[in-house]
């Protein structure tokens, strides 16, 4: 029942951030985009930093990302994101440059310019979203696709023997003396909503006191990709990707968190 | 202000104008023929003085990204390579041309294909003035064939950079990159103000105020009728330089019977090949090319309307070559002479190649 009456300032509960558009999402329904998104503008907001947020979106599902985030943008060649973040935050030191990438930009194709990027200590909050698939172009197989998973290009279930390991990316770079901050979240319950704006946050704090790369993972499911209900594929991530890519924070101020 | 006198590598000075001109950012990576380019701004220091930006990538795809990253923010920066680094740098200067940043990037030439040698070289003027990534697009090329060439062109680059919102490449070559001559440097253009900055480049991506709606840099349009009329304008912009921008310089043509189309070192070349011509009683001139693109077709139809033959003559198996006979339109003899893979050729070759390939023709 709609009534137009209950409209009123006093009676608002929750009110989109002012530092989305108003474009309406493309992402399918039920996928972690579209709350990251929120999450990430939410935390810009709070802060009061959308004059000073600078986002670079990548190749893939978030391509049009600055459609989305009411921020200055710059859309990037697949992979190249935090070269480009390098560039404008060592040129422009009191601004908040952050990436937007998914596993295939960050971890296949963008491969050393993350890894250089981190190394170097870039003062820039990196947000990756893993999936386990290239959701865009179809559903193809991504460096972080479980053994067993199939995919487009692996319509049998990827093999050690033919496609190699999923890449712990995020493990690898908490290695980096560079980094110091790296968490690995997710948006598919409320808590894990609210712990993952916890983390952005701490990752744009980190970055207005100059402190070195932030990285903030949010595993996601691709339920389209997986070809599955939003729901079975929120249910198959924890089942699953959860125990690839377990849920927790890897370093926090620059000292790797002890399991 | 007086013009200071230096003794300097064309690499050098490439560096020194960088300085010099105001720029805020230089990435790069290491490559011979031109690694000076960076050796010699990481002895500067510019951070300190001027408040330049200087870092070392982790290769030439990051180095023209972080070029990208710059421009987009409407900073002045620009990076330099050789033809193996600036093949890997295609894809960003495709995305440069596609978004519509300024920005400028060297190639010292050295001969290839793949890895090939670390000698001069001309052959990558078709890589150069052709496209070389993908899509419709072109660079403004600028062909330096001095060591005072490469500082002025800094500075040329810019003003044509941001004029027409387009990549700007200097095309020089592993001889004008090594050679030490004299060249006179001008005083420090400071770099642009933030407050500038958002003047001139009010497109810029560098931080959205509350009064302007948030700027977007990108080369996607998923909208291919949107796509194409961005692609009309592009052209558009390209047929102004055509227009508007052509560079080229004529030496001893008043009353020449044939012609020399060069550029870069071998420009320097013909120049003494028309000395020793003209001892021998040949008439020829020299057309030198300062741009490559836009290419002074009106002034090589001019020409061939008048001489006898051109001789096309580039460290290449013919390439420019072929942009000569396109606006000579075979009004007269086009032919080409080059050695290449790293040989340069001398005076001698060349005149002898004029003798042959056209006189006797």
């Amino acid at each position: 029942m709609f009534n137009p009456d209950i409209i009123k300032p006093e009676n608002l509960v929750y009110e989109k951030t002012n530092v989305l558009t108003d474009a309406v999402m493309h992402y399918c329904a039920g996928c972690g985009h579209g709350t990251t998104h929120r999450i990430v503008a939410e935390v810009i907001e709070e802060m009061g930093i959308q004059d000073k947020a600078i986002c670079i979106a990548p190749v893939g599902c978030s391509v049009l990302a600055y459609n989305y985030f009411n921020v200055d943008a710059i859309g990037a060649a697949h992979g190249r994101a935090p070269a480009i973040a390098t560039a404008i935050q060592r040129m422009f030191p009191d601004r908040h440059t952050f990436t937007y990438q998914g596993d295939g930009d960050l971890a296949a194709i963008g491969t050393a310019e993350t890894i250089h990027a981190c190394n170097r200590g870039e003062n820039i909050v990196i947000i990756f979203i893993n999936n386990g698939i290239y959701g865009m172009t179809g559903g193809q197989m991504a460096p972080t696709t479980l053994l067993g998973m199939k995919t487009a290009t692996s319509p049998y279930g990827r093999t050690v023997e033919l496609n190699g390991y999923p890449l712990q990316i995020t493990e690898l770079l908490a290695e980096l003396p560079g980094t110091y901050y790296i968490t690995r979240q997710s948006v598919h319950t409320a808590a894990a909503v609210r712990r993952t704006k916890k983390a952005i946050r701490q990752a744009f704090e980190n970055q207005k006191n100059k402190k070195g790369t932030s990285l903030v993972e949010v595993v996601s499911n691709c339920n389209s990709g997986w070809k599955m209900t939003p729901v079975e594929a929120n249910k198959w991530m924890v089942e699953n990707m959860f125990v690839k890519y377990p849920i927790g924070d890897i370093k926090v101020d620059g000292e790797k968190v002890k399991k | 202000m007086a013009k200071e006198l230096k003794l300097m590598k064309g690499n050098e000075a490439i560096a020194e104008a960088a300085i010099r001109s105001g720029c805020d950012g230089y990435f790069g990576y290491p490559i011979t023929p031109q690694s000076e380019v960076m050796e010699h701004l990481m002895i500067e220091k510019p951070w300190e003085t001027t408040g330049m930006v200087v870092l070392q990538a982790e290769s030439e795809t990051s180095s023209i990204n972080m070029v990208y990253g710059g421009a987009g923010a409407g900073k002045k920066v620009m990076t330099s390579s050789s033809s193996p680094g600036i093949s890997l740098m295609q894809e960003g200067l495709t995305y440069l041309a596609g978004a519509e940043l300024p920005a400028l990037v060297v190639n010292v030439v050295r001969g290839g294909p793949g890895l090939g040698t670390i000698q001069p070289s001309q052959a990558d003027y078709f890589q150069a003035v052709k496209g070389g990534g993908h899509g419709d697009y072109q660079m403004y090329v600028l062909a330096p064939a001095s060591v005072q060439e490469m500082y002025d062109f800094v500075f040329l680059g810019w003003e044509i950079a941001f004029k027409y919102r387009n990549p700007v490449m200097i095309l020089s070559d592993g001889a004008i990159g090594q050679v030490m001559e004299k060249l006179y440097v001008g005083p420090h253009i400071p770099r642009w103000t933030e407050e500038e900055l958002r003047k001139n480049a009010p497109w810029a991506s560098c931080g959205k105020p509350a009064d302007r709606d948030h700027n977007i840099i990108t080369s996607l349009d998923l909208d291919s009728a949107k796509q194409e009329l961005h692609n009309h304008k592009l052209q558009a912009k390209y047929r102004e330089m055509e227009e508007k921008e052509v560079l080229f310089e004529t030496i001893n043509c008043e009353d020449a019977e044939y012609i020399f189309v060069a550029y870069g070192s071998s420009a320097r070349i013909a120049q003494k090949a028309i000395q020793l011509g003209r001892e021998k009683g040949i008439k020829v001139g020299l057309l030198r090319l300062i741009t490559l693109f836009p290419f002074p077709k009106k002034q090589v139809a001019e020409f061939s309307k008048k001489v006898k033959g051109m001789l096309a003559v580039e460290m290449s198996a013919g390439q420019m070559v072929e942009d000569v006979r396109l606006a000579a339109e075979f009004r007269c003899p086009v032919e080409h002479f080059g050695r290449y893979g790293g040989i340069i050729h001398t005076p001698h070759e060349v005149l002898e190649a004029l003798e042959e390939k056209i006189i006797k023709g």
